[in-house]
């Protein structure tokens, strides 16, 4: 050990620069400038020097201290350095692997549908009712002024499970059981599976609908179209064309068919020139039935005609969904194909 | 209803073209649905006289005949059997041009036809696109115009129209009616085709009577003698009919379908000779038959509405004449009937019978009960100008005539109801053009007789529609309506079916749709024994034709399409009505039910492949009852369910209350369909809603204590078993028990197994120490020891 204060800095100093790890380097500080340390001994000896001597001395002692304590946290933080280089060197990945992944699952495009008819008619103040699917043919369709033998119920062609009772044709007979329970005025939408016995390429015997009911005081049939038309808009999120044609469904008077400007090949004008399939070239496509509420069929249901009235409508979820989503086959819905569904997802 | 337009213009003829008569008539509610030419494409086709006819030189079924088209004569080769001298025939000349349906333009020119030069060529109706008759040429009356333009000459740049109309209109099923919309459309009134009373000339009457009056307002009988049946129905007659889809057969079928499309009456022909004592128009009797024309036999249903003469029923009323009385060739004097039917003793007749013919079509929807005179005397004046014979007088008999109905109309209610102020005026010009007589008026309100012609006009906003239709409904504007607010609604012990759908997506489920009515055999799989399914009456196959009694076979079903097409990995589920019987009706319940088939993670490079099991699906099913907040109420115990694996099966409980299954699909199953290994459950969709309002507590601010505890228990006890028996041991701080490990072999004794379970206890108000811990850990212990047998693990 050298006696000379200069020498044992530069010892110590040396050793600092040399060290290769954090626990080496903490037993060098405890090596010179621990309690029991070198340089702090030599702090502790100063009394022996003549009393003149001490200041300068001690100046000396404590600068080296100081420049060794520097040298240790420089090196400390250029040890830490390299260990956590080191570190990262050592974790770092390949993030071109694929993740860790579930693939998600989804909803059926009619659902989809469903529930983006429902949003927009909620958010005009619409409730949403359902009812029973195995309906009595009281409710579906007496009560809405279809009676037996009627030539509408060749429209309908009916599932029955035993006289009298049948699969409902549409869900209209909903509005009819809230009618029956509440008191006007009624604001309501009822989405739901229905059920015809017919099946081809372009019908299948089961399908969803949606049906909306309003009824109140002062309701007229310009009130139908204004929003028949702000929901096909908002459906479509385009300013597409709707048409009214006067039509007949025993439920309503007067009746319409509700038309819209055909959303593949943008309408009337363009239909030829581009040869739609989608629209068969006419511009147009049928997309709902709508009518001013039947006086018989308010009656029926318990409410005065003479102080209430209203419109109803009621439209094929899957026909909107097909002019949605470009789907060009009615039976992809119900085929249920997990590479058909999870386009949707 | 198919239409010649042409024939419509005679009545009333708008200054626009077919396109935009087809948009207004489908604007009016008769909506025009189909046009079709009713001649091909050709020109240089004239009207052509066979002036003689040679036998060809070289072969023995083709003539060569000099015809003469106005202008010159010409050598035409002709292969057709009915060419003679004298007949007139459509001749396309040298240079006539055809356009084929493709396009396609064909030029007619001169060529040796078996070494005969053949200019030009004699036409069947089939080569000009008239039809199908390819049999022989085309006969032209003889009083046609030789070298007239036969596109002239008939009239066929024509096209005939094709009506889809509703239920309600009838009164459109003839051009009558037809023309009576379009000018009421037009604001002009459509002119009427001329008409004169035939002559009669005998006096022979065939009796007549009415014995079911409310079924048959009115019924008119006319003999007529000495017709000939072989006589041509000339080619104006054989046109409308033909553009109006009607098949021609013989002059009587040919009169009675032209007043049919005409006028919109029905009539038919009988054979006089054949008829015997009297015509009856009565109700069937028990057990009467008939066999009709088409020759399919009818045991007539009670209830139903007959012609019957002395020796049974000889038609079944406004639907199908029999053949007992048919018209045949051997027919000399006939018997006409025309009738008035109410349409209620028609509807659904036909329909029930398996038939529609053009009569039950029109009487079901209503026919004008005061039209019958106009449409005999009409039908008997054609019928004697085609056929010849001496009509006898119209017989009559009256039931009961509908009484004529009258509706008021308030002009307020026009424009309260349409939204549009329609002046009065207007309203008035609208009902009076479509035939509703003015009864009385004032500046308030208007009341009309509704003519016998609309049977669908009853009350006041049937004649809003009219006045709409006719005004046009383009030209109400478009209103939002004014409603009182009313507060929306958010129940928040009711979860959203779009949560639970929104959940399950992100699970990994593929939400599907699939049909209610499935295969009994599939259903009945799934299904109790005892258990009777909903079946369909008249289902579309037999693979649809129970409702399902649970969405699992579905599903099933779902993945087999799916497996068939490579997709085994899968995660189904599906919400919707689970049918049933039950007392006093039917269950309808709803249900929300999931599958999941294959591997547990996708193939991956740091997946393990393993197939999902029970524990994949019951944790699912937790999960969702963790959205509504119940999994402490939620329990499951070993059950037996049909379809599922009578070792891995759960009912699933809620509160005690039984709400679904989860469980394995049954091997026996599984390798009947081939399947990967699948789960399934099937859950009360609305237990699954409800959801529990959470009510707050204040987190504890003091540690917890944690400590793990294994024993080892008999294989047949459940985890649940001493799940329950801790909680309830280790005291009311008891935050959390998770099973940590469950384990079997080692130091573990055959037939028991080892559960690890952890711990955590937190006080609400103060540190627990860990003596106190301690000693309820012991006394756990012991409580295990006690009901269990259990021992603890080193």
């Amino acid at each position: 050990m050298p006696e000379d204060l200069d020498e044992l800095t530069a010892e110590a100093l040396a050793a600092v620069a040399q060290c290769g790890g954090e626990k080496a380097l903490e037993a060098l500080r405890v090596r010179y400038l621990g309690r029991k340390g070198l340089l702090t001994a030599r702090l502790k000896n100063l009394g022996a020097l003549p009393a003149d001597q001490r200041p300068a001395a001690g100046q000396r002692i404590n600068l080296a201290k100081s420049r060794l304590l520097a040298a240790i946290d420089d090196r400390r933080q250029s040890l830490e350095r390299e260990s956590l280089d080191a570190q990262l060197r050592e974790e770092s990945l390949d993030v071109s692997l694929p993740g860790r992944r579930r693939p998600g699952g989804g909803l059926h495009p009619v659902t989809l549908t469903l529930e983006r008819i429902t949003r927009i008619f909620t958010t005009a103040g619409y409730e949403v009712a359902e009812g029973p699917e195995i309906e009595d043919e009281y409710h579906n369709f007496e009560a809405l002024n279809i009676p037996a033998n009627h030539p509408a119920r060749a429209m309908h062609d009916t599932f029955y499970i035993a006289p009298g009772t049948v699969l409902r044709t549409h869900t209209s007979p909903v509005q009819v059981h809230v009618m029956e329970r509440g008191e006007p005025p009624f604001r309501m939408i009822c989405p739901g599976r229905v059920y015809r016995c017919d099946s081809d390429l372009t019908h299948t015997p089961m399908f969803h609908q949606v049906e909306g009911l309003l009824v109140d005081r002062e309701v007229s049939m310009a009130d139908m179209k204004g929003t028949i038309v702000g929901f096909l808009r908002a459906f479509f999120e385009e300013q597409v064309e709707v048409r009214f044609r006067p039509s007949y469904f025993p439920f309503t008077e007067p009746s319409a068919e509700v038309d819209m400007s055909c959303v593949a090949c943008g309408g009337p004008a363009q239909a030829k020139a581009k040869a739609c399939r989608v629209c068969g070239q006419t511009g147009w496509l049928e997309v709902m039935g709508s009518g001013m509420v039947h006086p018989r069929v308010l009656e029926m249901s318990g409410v005065d005609p003479s102080q209430f009235n209203g419109f109803a409508f009621g439209l094929g979820v899957e026909r909107l969904a097909m002019l949605r989503y470009q789907v060009g086959d009615l039976r992809l819905f119900f085929d249920n194909d997990a590479r058909f569904l999870s386009q949707f997802n | 209803m198919k239409f010649s337009e042409s024939w419509l213009r005679e009545w009333v003829n708008p200054d626009f073209g077919t396109a935009e008569l087809m948009e207004r008539l489908t604007m009016a509610g008769l909506e025009a649905d189909g046009l079709e030419a009713v001649a091909g494409a050709f020109s240089g086709v004239v009207v052509g006289a066979v002036a003689a006819v040679a036998a060809h030189p070289e072969s023995a079924k083709l003539v060569v005949c000099e015809v003469d088209d106005g202008a010159a004569s010409h050598r035409v080769v002709c292969g057709a059997p009915n060419v003679a001298v004298g007949m007139k025939a459509p001749y396309a000349a040298v240079g006539a041009r055809f356009e084929a349906a493709d396009g396609g333009q064909r030029e007619i020119a001169a060529r040796a036809i078996r070494g005969v030069e053949s200019a030009g060529m004699l036409c069947s109706a089939a080569e000009l696109g008239m039809g199908e008759d390819a049999g022989g040429l085309l006969e032209l009356p003889a009083d046609a115009p030789v070298g007239a333009d036969i596109r002239e000459y008939l009239a066929l740049d024509d096209s005939s129209i094709a009506l889809d109309l509703t239920p309600n209109r009838g009164d459109c099923l003839g051009m009558l009616g037809i023309a009576r919309d379009v000018g009421a459309m037009l604001g002009i009134a459509a002119s009427q085709p001329a008409q004169a009373e035939p002559r009669v000339s005998i006096a022979d009457e065939f009796p007549v009577r009415i014995s079911a009056g409310a079924e048959c307002p009115r019924y008119l009988g006319r003999v007529v003698r000495g017709i000939r049946l072989d006589a041509q129905t000339p080619l104006w007659m054989r046109e409308k009919l033909r553009r109006g889809g009607l098949r021609c057969i013989d002059p009587v079928v040919d009169v009675t379908n032209f007043v049919l499309l005409e006028l919109g009456q029905p009539l038919h022909a009988f054979d006089l000779a054949k008829l015997r004592d009297h015509i009856d128009v009565r109700l069937a009797l028990p057990g009467e038959k008939i066999t009709l024309l088409d020759g399919g036999e009818q045991q007539l249903a009670p209830g139903t509405l007959v012609i019957a003469d002395g020796a049974g029923a000889v038609a079944m009323a406004g639907i199908m004449g029999g053949m007992r009385t048919a018209v045949g060739e051997q027919t000399v004097d006939v018997f006409l009937e025309c009738a008035a039917f109410a349409p209620d003793a028609i509807a659904g007749r036909a329909r029930a019978a398996g038939m529609q013919t053009d009569a039950s079509q029109r009487y079901e929807r209503g026919v004008d009960h005061q039209l019958q005179r106009r449409a005999m005397a009409r039908a008997t004046s054609l019928l004697l100008e085609i056929a010849g014979g001496a009509a006898g007088p119209v017989t009559e008999a009256l039931g009961e005539l509908p009484e004529t109905r009258h509706v008021t109309l308030r002009f307020a209610n026009v424009h309260r109801l349409l939204g549009v102020a329609v002046p009065a005026e207007e309203s008035r010009r609208i009902l009076t053009r479509l035939g509703f007589a003015m009864l009385a008026e004032n500046s308030e309100e208007l009341t009309v007789e509704v003519p016998p012609h609309r049977h669908d006009v009853a009350i006041e906003a049937d004649l809003l529609e009219e006045i709409a239709r006719i005004h046009g409904y383009d030209k109400l504007p478009l209103a939002m309506g004014l409603a009182r607010q009313r507060m929306g609604r958010a129940p928040a012990r009711r979860i959203g079916l779009g949560r639970l759908r929104g959940h399950l997506a992100a699970l990994g489920y593929q939400e599907v749709i699939t049909y209610s009515f499935i295969e009994p055999g599939l259903a009945a799989r799934f299904s109790e024994a005892d258990t009777e399914a909903v079946r369909l009456l008249n289902p579309i196959s037999s693979e649809h034709s129970v409702m399902r009694g649970s969405l699992l076979p579905g599903l099933v079903q779902t993945l087999r399409h799916n497996v068939n097409r490579q997709r085994e990995d899968l995660r189904l589920f599906e919400t919707g009505l689970a049918f049933g019987r039950e007392a006093g009706g039917f269950r309808q319940q709803a249900m929300l039910a999931g599958l999941i088939a294959g591997a547990r993670e996708p193939r991956n490079w740091n997946n393990a492949r393993d197939a999902a099991d029970f524990y994949d699906a019951k944790g699912d099913v937790e999960s969702l009852f963790g959205i509504g907040g119940r999994i402490a109420e939620l329990g499951f115990s070993a059950a037996e369910h049909p379809g599922l694996h009578p070792g891995q099966c759960a009912r699933v409980e809620l509160a005690g209350e039984p709400v679904g299954h989860v469980g394995a699909l049954h091997p026996g199953l599984r390798r009947e369909f081939e399947l990967p290994a699948t789960m399934l459950f099937e859950l009360d969709l609305d237990a699954l809603r409800r959801q529990s309002l959470p009510a707050a507590r204040e987190p504890s601010r003091y540690p917890e204590v944690s400590r793990d505890l294994a024993v080892v228990i008999g294989e047949d006890i459940g985890a649940a078993a001493i799940e329950g028996a801790v909680r309830e041991a280790a005291g009311p701080w008891l935050a959390s028990l998770r099973v940590l490990d469950v384990y079997r072999g080692g130091s573990v004794p055959a037939g028991s197994k080892s559960i690890a379970l952890g711990l955590t206890w937190r006080h609400p108000s103060r540190t627990l120490d860990d003596a106190e811990v301690d000693r309820i850990i012991g006394s756990t212990i012991k409580t295990l020891q006690k009901q269990f047998k259990a021992f603890l693990r080193n």
